[in-house]
């Protein structure tokens, strides 16, 4: 398995250096290619019961890496297959050289996110999501144009600073690490996990607030979430698929790593209401927010503000069940997230605009990817029989069996506000009459195809998630310590 | 500050002022009005931060620190100052750094979040083997008016600036509690700044170009 590992570190790498020499044909399909056999890789990982490690143990994919791994390869992925058709063939020297641009990046992108989860240390893991900023702000700022570079700004310093704060709360718990483990910064999981019942609860507890602080910067969570509608809006969308069905989720997974060992350091009560009172912001002032847009991508980014708060609340009801929802939703929101910024790039592309007023008639207008849009949306909604519909059940689930009823409730109704505005939107821009100045027709067969992937994983998850995942998940949440 | 646990070696009360440095020229950031003596602050500090390297380099016999103290001094004290001030002097606007709030409240609320963050790092439980204490806490003194001088500045110089200052401060916490922390966790920070003076030098182009300023009231497009 230690092979597999190597293969996900070298892969998408070596694609971006490819990008940024070959053609524009070689470098879609070297990026196609890549995507596709990571995600294969990826699913080599989720049918073993062995942790794999590789390099010395520098690198190690436990079944909670794995699933964070098969989200970001997911996306990875589709993303491509959706940038073929998104990237038009270039006219100009410079369109050329920005298309080479952005394959390479999207490629060095996939491969940061794809390394947080695999690579073993807390202090890899924050370089690794150091890297993603890095290539995602100079993603969101390829556009050049005014609001890109405004989008980029705000971004790059909002997330800089917020892992300015994340890298403290590394250095704090590598310093509870060494008063047990002595001065050895060399600190693979196990160890520090093995170590935790015998760390100085205080530095533990202040690691863990500015972790959830400030990984929680860049997993959008209010009241830190603000960069997050701007350059969601503004990067290309291909980008912006990524970001929220990866990026974010990769944040969530860095926080889950100080949550483990912060159980089992000073127990479940300090985590939990810190993820509470997080979560809690972020799923109601997203839900209200999502009433109030008037741009397409800015609605769906709040929506990603909103899953981002369950994902923190579910983590806080700290049941097993609750755990098994909160990862089967990482994956369940990746797929959905992607599909809807794939339909919501096909309808931008046929309407050149992404004001939801200039919008009408988008299921008349776009055949294929019209509907599909509004399944995604559904879909984003906890509609069954998609997997977001499972993911929240398990989660509302957990929430009634730790007797958390008033917090499940809370949880349901606003999960229905933000269901009301999206598909009020949706309603509106997709389920008019169609102006006679729009053509009937699909944009591009890429752009559509990416969507029926996407669709086919939401169903495969709602209606029947194979026993190999189940199997996965279970043990994911096991080792989030859902057993204690 | 006999209180907070301080050695009483010489070579420790060094370290203290040094520290004590970084957080005064934190301040006269937050105080000063022309970009240009931002930057200067700013390159200074970034001196202090390194010499603190070298310090526990030597003193701890840790040889790594000395390469980051050269990567720190040459990208910190030279190259990221001078790119900003050529930016500064490209687009020929006498930069005069602007605030929301008086000169002297903003200073108070520095004063008061330094003695927050002195107190409460101060009483940490920390032991450590490279430094005093004392660093560590001004060290929390120095990110808090980091975020104070990003909040109440609105022009983007004293906007990156701040973030600048504040991964000093993250710095000198780490040469207190983790001085061998792998060395490539601080690359990756600095290699952030550089992106940061990219993303800068961007905006500085496209945005300044059309508003002719540098005012972040201008940057907002997008909101809501």
């Amino acid at each position: 398995m230690g092979a597999v590992l190597i293969a996900i570190l070298v892969l998408p790498l070596a694609a971006s250096v490819v990008c940024l020499k070959a053609p524009m044909r070689a470098a879609k399909s070297v990026s196609l290619t890549s995507g596709v056999a990571t995600f294969g890789l990826a699913l080599v990982l989720v049918s073993s019961h062995h942790v794999a490690t590789a390099l010395a143990g520098w690198l190690r994919a436990d079944a909670l890496s794995v699933v964070f791994l098969l989200a970001v390869s997911f996306l990875y992925g589709t993303t491509t297959v959706f940038a073929i058709g998104y990237m038009r063939p270039a006219e100009g020297l410079a369109e050329a050289r920005y298309s080479r641009r952005f394959f390479a990046g999207l490629n060095l992108f996939a491969w940061a996110m794809a390394m947080a989860p695999i690579v073993n240390g807390l202090a890899l893991l924050w370089v690794a999501i150091e890297v993603t900023t890095v290539v995602s702000a100079l993603l969101v700022a390829i556009g050049d144009t005014d609001g890109a570079v405004e989008a980029a700004w705000k971004y790059v310093l909002l997330a800089s600073m917020g892992l300015g704060i994340a890298l403290l709360a590394t250095v704090f718990m590598y310093y509870a690490g060494s008063t047990v483990l002595g001065g050895s910064y060399e600190i693979f999981y196990p160890k520090l996990l093995g170590a935790a019942p015998h760390l100085p609860p205080e530095i533990v507890r202040l690691s863990f607030g500015l972790a959830v602080l400030g990984f929680g910067t860049k997993m959008g969570l209010v009241p830190v979430h603000t960069w997050l509608p701007d350059a969601h809006s503004e990067a290309p969308t291909p980008v912006s698929a990524l970001l929220s069905g990866a990026l974010l989720t990769v944040s969530f997974y860095a926080i889950l790593r100080f949550y483990q060992v912060s159980v089992r350091a000073i127990g479940p009560a300090f985590p939990r209401d810190v993820l509470l009172v997080f979560g809690l912001a972020s799923l109601v002032l997203a839900a209200l927010y999502l009433a109030s847009q008037r741009d397409l991508k800015r609605l769906l980014a709040y929506s990603s503000v909103e899953h981002m708060g369950i994902l923190a609340i579910g983590m806080s009801f700290s049941a097993p069940i609750a755990m098994i929802g909160v990862l089967l939703h990482v994956l369940a929101h990746a797929a959905a997230k992607s599909t809807a910024f794939f339909g919501a790039g096909n309808v931008i592309r046929k309407f050149g605009s992404k004001d939801l007023d200039r919008i009408r008639g988008g299921v008349g207008a776009l055949p294929w990817s019209g509907p599909m849009f509004l399944l995604a949306v559904l879909a984003l909604s906890a509609m069954p029989p998609f997997g977001i519909f499972r993911s929240e059940f398990l989660i509302v689930e957990g929430g009634l069996s730790i007797g958390a009823t008033a917090l499940s409730a809370v949880l349901v109704v606003f999960v229905t506000c933000a269901f009301l505005g999206l598909s009020w939107f949706a309603s509106q821009t997709m389920v008019t009459p169609t102006p006679d100045s729009v053509v009937r027709s699909e944009v591009s067969v890429w752009m559509a195809g990416s969507m029926v992937i996407g669709l086919v994983a939401l169903v495969v998850l709602g209606v029947h998630p194979p026993a190999q995942l189940s199997g996965l998940l279970e043990r994911a949440a096991a080792e989030l310590g859902a057993h204690t | 500050m006999t209180s907070l646990g301080t050695s009483p070696t010489t070579l420790n009360d060094a370290a203290d002022v040094v520290a004590l440095l970084v957080l005064l020229s934190e301040f006269a950031m937050l105080r000063s009005s022309l970009s240009r003596s931002q930057v200067r602050l700013y390159a200074f500090q970034s001196l202090c931060v390194s010499i603190l390297a070298g310090f526990v380099a030597a003193t701890r016999h840790i040889v790594e620190l000395y390469g980051l103290m050269g990567m720190s001094f040459l990208l910190k004290v030279i190259v990221v100052p001078l790119i900003i001030v050529r930016l500064v002097k490209e687009i020929r606007v006498d930069v005069t750094a602007s605030h929301r709030i008086g000169v002297a409240t903003m200073v108070l609320l520095a004063i008061v979040l330094s003695v927050f963050g002195v107190f409460v790092v101060g009483h940490l439980p920390v032991h450590s083997r490279s430094l005093p204490i004392l660093p560590l806490a001004l060290a929390a003194a120095v990110i808090l008016v980091s975020f104070l001088l990003v909040i109440v500045r609105n022009d983007v110089v004293s906007q990156a600036i701040g973030f600048f200052s504040l991964e000093n401060g993250v710095s000198v916490a780490s040469l207190v509690l983790a001085a061998g922390l792998p060395l490539i966790v601080e690359l990756a920070f600095l290699f952030d700044l550089l992106v940061a003076v990219v993303v800068f030098g961007l905006l500085m182009r496209v945005h300044h170009g059309r508003t002719g300023t540098l005012s972040t009231q201008a940057l907002d497009r997008l909101r809501g």
